[in-house]
């Protein structure tokens, strides 16, 4: 049963695996552009673990940025995570906590996003979790390293469209959210403003203002039916 | 660029660790309802949504129709792996047209 849920886990994460290894090659070839060497870029991609504060960093390392400035500005980019472990912990109250923790390591949006949509269906046992998160760490930190090494040898991966796969599935698991007319006003509000922030905010704050606006709209609704 | 690299990739290594705890730890011990229990009942459609808008509506007609197709697949429930191979292979079939 156990197994099972491992498996099934794996089965889940599986199309992204695929996707996961031109961006991890992206990010490498970029990285040894600022003067990464392979073991930097592994170790990194090891510990920190997220495409977008890695891509930031890259940024913000080129221009000398000071490390408390450079730790606040990828707490900022990973605030989407605090919602992401926030809304996850729900389904997770077969786990005990120090399981949970570890096993937080390697929530990643890909990782959250399939297990919210098994959550539709039956709680999260920790099995499930590390069967959907961890497979794909290893191919992060490997292909990272790979970029790195071979630096811009590689060709624009977007004229394959794997770019695109990362959105297609987070299509597809928005598509089980729909609960009726309420959902829409979240889902044009979240977008709405996700769009603008990404047009006239500097920095990568679109995800969490959409998100928080999203879900102000649905509390506001909320105290609107009780009234 | 130094070694300073690495004391910066374990100040990174423990923000995106921390952001990953927080909403766990932030949450343990307290009853869910009311309010809290709505907003957080819509941090999976607010931040799906909030993800993947920009890469819909900003990258012209490629990220528009490969939406529209992807979210087409979804709702006629193919598997997973069905619709993201639709949605790829919408947007590079049109990246290849324009």
């Amino acid at each position: 049963m156990n197994r099972d849920e491992f498996v099934q886990g794996l089965k889940d994460i599986f199309p992204m695996t695929i996707a996961y290894a031109p961006i991890a090659l992206l990010w490498g070839t970029v990285a040894a552009g600022q003067g990464l060497s392979p073991l930097q870029a592994w170790t990194m991609a090891f510990f920190v673990y997220s495409g977008a504060a890695q891509f930031v960093s890259m940024d913000l390392l080129k221009t000398g940025t000071p490390l408390v400035l450079l730790v606040f500005t990828i707490l900022t980019v990973s605030m989407r995570h605090v919602l992401m472990s926030a809304s996850v912990s729900r389904h997770m109250a077969s786990i005990s906590k120090t399981k949970a923790s570890v096993l937080l390591f390697w929530l990643t949006d890909e990782a959250w996003a399939l297990i919210e949509r098994r959550a539709l269906e039956r709680p999260i046992t920790a099995n499930y979790f590390a069967g959907v998160a961890l497979p794909l760490w290893p191919i992060w930190f490997s292909f990272c390293a790979l970029g790195t090494y071979l630096g811009n040898s590689i060709g624009d991966t977007a004229r394959y469209g794997l770019d695109f796969a990362f959105a297609a599935m987070f299509i597809a698991v928005l598509a089980g959210f729909w609960k009726g007319p309420s959902t829409a006003l979240v889902l044009f509000t979240s977008a709405a403003v996700a769009v603008l922030a990404k047009l006239y905010v500097p920095g990568a704050w679109y995800i969490i203002l959409g998100g928080l606006a999203g879900m102000l709209v649905a509390v506001l609704g909320y105290r609107a039916n009780e009234q | 660029m130094s070694n300073n690299i690495y004391l910066a990739i374990i100040g990174m290594g423990l923000a995106t660790y921390a952001t990953r705890l927080a909403g766990y730890w932030l949450l343990q011990g307290r009853v869910i309802g009311g309010r809290l229990k709505v907003a957080l009942e819509a941090v999976p459609p607010a931040i799906l949504t909030a993800v993947i808008a920009p890469t819909v509506f900003l990258e012209g007609t490629a990220g528009m129709v490969g939406g529209a197709v992807t979210l087409l697949v979804a709702l006629l429930r193919a598997p997973l792996l069905v619709t993201i191979l639709a949605g790829v292979a919408t947007v590079a079939l049109l990246r290849h047209v324009w």
